[in-house]
């Protein structure tokens, strides 16, 4: 029976396992992911460079996809591909064609008359990226910067590249993710990642009304309560609260919140002494996390930032020349199919 | 329009649920009317149907299909749907009331008009319960009930006030009209595109639990407790609703149930992929679940399998899975899917072919569905062990469904509808 369509890595995948687009970490290998890590790893430097470029995607064009507006992600996205000398042109369909009532295939289809090599988007609803890589634009290599609840996998891997960076690797290491875990595409692609990597546990923290039903279906391990959730962890990932969670009668208040799951020194006391303290940003202070953490010496925030730049770099380099590799050089294929 | 056939059946197997008939014999048709079933007839200037190594049923009956007057944005209308169902040997729809919406006598004669002039299956409107189906004020049920509607019901649309809901009741319990209620209270379902559970949890999909039909379903149930009225519950889709059901027949209130043939072969995992051909309202459930609602149909909790039939356009499917229009076109493959169920061990046959037939005509009060004698004849002759690739038979308008690509077992060879030929199959 051909009833089930492909799994995620038969979409992303090449038929010899290269990347060709990245929407989503799971059933990814480990050794593609290590070698996400590595590729990244070389290209940490180049923004310490005078001239801040390489040419891996010279004559390349890529496109940010926006329909749900994000201007940092955007920002890390466009510069990763100036970095790699690609053309960048940035569409914020939240504010134009969809709004005016022209459906996500017929933009698409306008898209592509452009020739685009690369689609970096960013939507609302979970699924929406596996659908322009398998329905619309097959020899465009998709990027996932953020698909509804389901998936955020180049913020979960510049988390992964973090968090090798200050602990040497994944055996033997308990995170802790801790917050709004049922909207949270990002704890979802990190739950995947370190599972993926051999982390020894990973942890959701968080009330029962911000948790998923059988959740535990992600391989991790459910806490509400947050001191036995953080006891012996390497590592605590605080994600970040919308304020509209309140008004959908999931939480009472901030301050409730900020009481039983905001990370301050005192609960981070349970946690291992070396452990860092990470957040995809932007941060709440005192919703989620105090200053005295989110500026204190276990935080690892800002670097976040710095790695993220590099890991977008890496898939992007990675899915254009699987994309080449599947499809053959592009020079002389200029039909945009 | 196919005049009243005179034919000779010969030589196929006869089963009729109804009556545990499961024999080789013939079936004489006269003036459209079936005059015998036995062995050898004779019948000098009928046209002679050998049907010998197929089955003779009868006339399937679908107690849960979604029909399109003009305007409704569903994709197909009465002719091109109903065309389908003859082919898969039903002859008997149940229409929900959101194809017009069905509430006014006019609506209802425009579908029975289109329904007639087509002429491929008999097309028994079910009557929206409230005005607009928009929960507020009482239809004209009985009206509608005298222009020919077999029920009431609201299809998706809810009922939110309790008040109403019981006032609904306590009217059509006056006429004696069965209600159809599909359990899912709006509240908890909101948003929500696939079942809480694990897949959802992983993918990210807004989930609707098994509690939202559960509540509602309980809900239901005391007011027809309450209030005395025939009940139908379709599209059940849990495990807990089972549980209040079964309850419900312990303390001999009148409900009886149907379950979409979707939610016996499917679960979940099928949203693997985010494959928005399984898209659908309740949504696809847990394997528990799935292995509970085989269970409940083979003890009877739920009576009739339907085909649940929505025939949605190819655009409203081609986006990402929260944004599609939910829904399976279903009448295309009802009866090979059924027949897939007994193939594979999950239901046995004679309960399975009661489900489509004979148990959803006294779901829904109707006479048919079974092969009796003297009455106008509505069978189909069925090749149940040739097999076919579905796309390339497809005859619904919309072809939203995970088998479009499936080979399923299953050719109807004809289909006679009230003692008119509705379809016949080349060979």
């Amino acid at each position: 029976m051909t009833l089930a369509p492909p799994p995620s890595s038969r979409v992303q995948l090449t038929e010899d396992g290269k990347l060709r687009h990245f929407l989503s970490v799971e059933h990814l290998s480990r050794s593609l992911l290590e070698e996400i890590l590595d590729t990244a790893a070389s290209f940490v430097d180049v923004g310490d460079r005078a001239i801040k470029k390489v040419p891996l995607l010279r004559g390349k064009t890529v496109v940010n996809l926006f329909f749900e507006s994000s201007t940092r992600t955007r920002s890390t996205f466009e510069l990763a591909a100036k970095r790699l000398s690609a053309d960048v042109l940035n569409l914020d369909i939240a504010k134009s064609a969809t709004s005016k009532g022209e459906t996500l295939l017929d933009t698409l289809r306008n898209l592509e008359a452009m020739a685009a090599d690369m689609f970096v988007v960013r939507h609302q609803d979970s699924g929406a990226p596996f659908f322009i890589a398998e329905q619309v634009t097959p020899r465009v290599a998709v990027i996932n910067a953020g698909d509804g609840r389901h998936a955020h996998p180049t913020q979960a891997m510049l988390d992964m590249y973090t968090i090798r960076h200050y602990k040497g690797g994944f055996a033997g290491l308990k995170v802790a993710v801790v917050g709004d875990i049922l909207h949270s595409r990002v704890a979802r692609s990190q739950a995947h990642a370190l599972n993926i990597l051999g982390a020894e546990e990973v942890r959701f923290i968080g009330p029962k009304t911000l948790l998923p039903r059988d959740v535990e279906a992600l391989g991790v391990t459910v806490f509400t309560d947050m001191i036995q959730g953080l006891k012996d962890v390497d590592v605590v990932i605080m994600l970040r609260l919308q304020k509209e969670r309140m008004d959908s009668a999931l939480l009472p208040s901030e301050g409730e919140f900020y009481r039983l799951y905001g990370l301050n020194n005192d609960k981070l006391r349970h946690a291992r002494p070396d452990a860092i303290v990470m957040h995809p940003g932007p941060i709440n202070r005192g919703v989620e996390i105090a200053s005295e953490v989110a500026d204190g010496p276990r935080s690892v925030i800002l670097n976040q930032v710095t790695f993220g730049i590099a890991v977008r770099m890496a898939v992007m380099s990675m899915a254009i020349s699987g994309q080449e590799s599947a499809h053959g050089q592009p020079q002389g294929d200029l039909d945009g199919r | 329009m196919a005049g009243k056939a005179h034919l000779l059946i010969r030589k196929g197997r006869v089963i009729d649920p109804a009556s545990g008939r499961d024999e080789i014999a013939d079936l004489l048709i006269d003036e459209g009317r079936l005059v015998r079933i036995g062995a050898s007839l004779d019948a000098p200037g009928a046209e002679i149907i050998e049907a010998e190594g197929h089955w003779v049923l009868p006339g399937l009956v679908d107690a849960c299909v979604h029909l399109s007057l003009p305007g409704s944005g569903r994709t197909g209308d009465i002719a091109s749907e109903s065309r389908a169902a003859a082919a898969g040997g039903i002859t008997h729809l149940a229409a929900q009331p959101d194809c017009g919406p069905v509430d006014s006598a006019a609506v209802v004669r425009l579908i029975r008009e289109q329904a007639g002039h087509a002429g491929f299956a008999r097309v028994l409107p079910i009557a929206a319960m409230t005005q607009g189906l928009q929960g507020t004020q009482l239809a004209e049920m009985f009206t509608l009930a005298r222009a020919g509607c077999i029920a009431v019901g609201q299809a998706g649309a809810k009922v939110a006030d309790a008040l109403i809901l019981k006032r609904c009741l306590e009217y059509a319990a006056t006429f004696d009209l069965p209600v159809m209620f599909r359990p899912q209270d709006a509240a908890l379902a909101a948003g929500g595109c696939a079942h809480d559970g694990p897949v959802a949890a992983r993918l990210g999909l807004p989930g609707i639990p098994a509690v939202a039909e559960s509540v509602d379903l309980a809900r239901d149930l005391l007011l027809v407790e309450a209030t005395g009225v025939r009940a139908h519950f379709q599209q059940i889709s849990s495990r807990e609703s089972l549980h209040l059901l079964r309850e419900a027949r312990r303390r001999g209130l009148p409900v009886s149930a149907d379950v979409s043939i979707h939610h016996l072969l499917l679960d979940e995992d099928a949203l693997e992929g985010f494959n928005s051909h399984c898209h659908v309202i309740p949504p696809l459930r847990g394997s528990a679940d799935r292995q509970a609602l085989l269970a409940a149909v083979a003890d009877g909790t739920i009576d009739a399998i339907c085909s649940q039939h929505q025939p949605v356009g190819s655009s409203s499917k081609a986006a990402p899975f929260p944004a599609t229009r939910p829904g399976i076109s279903g009448l295309d493959t009802l009866l090979p899917l059924v027949l897939k169920l007994v193939s594979d061990g999950d239901l046995p046959l004679a309960r399975a072919l009661d489900a489509v037939t004979a148990a959803p005509a006294r779901c829904l009060g109707i006479q048919a569905g079974q092969l009796e004698t003297g009455r106008p004849a509505s069978l189909c002759v069925l090749d149940a062990g040739a097999t076919r690739a579905m796309a390339s038979h497809w005859l619904s308008a919309g072809r939203n469904s995970p088998w479009l690509d499936a080979t399923l077992p299953g050719i109807v060879k004809l289909t006679l509808c009230h003692g008119r030929l509705s379809w016949r199959g080349g060979d």
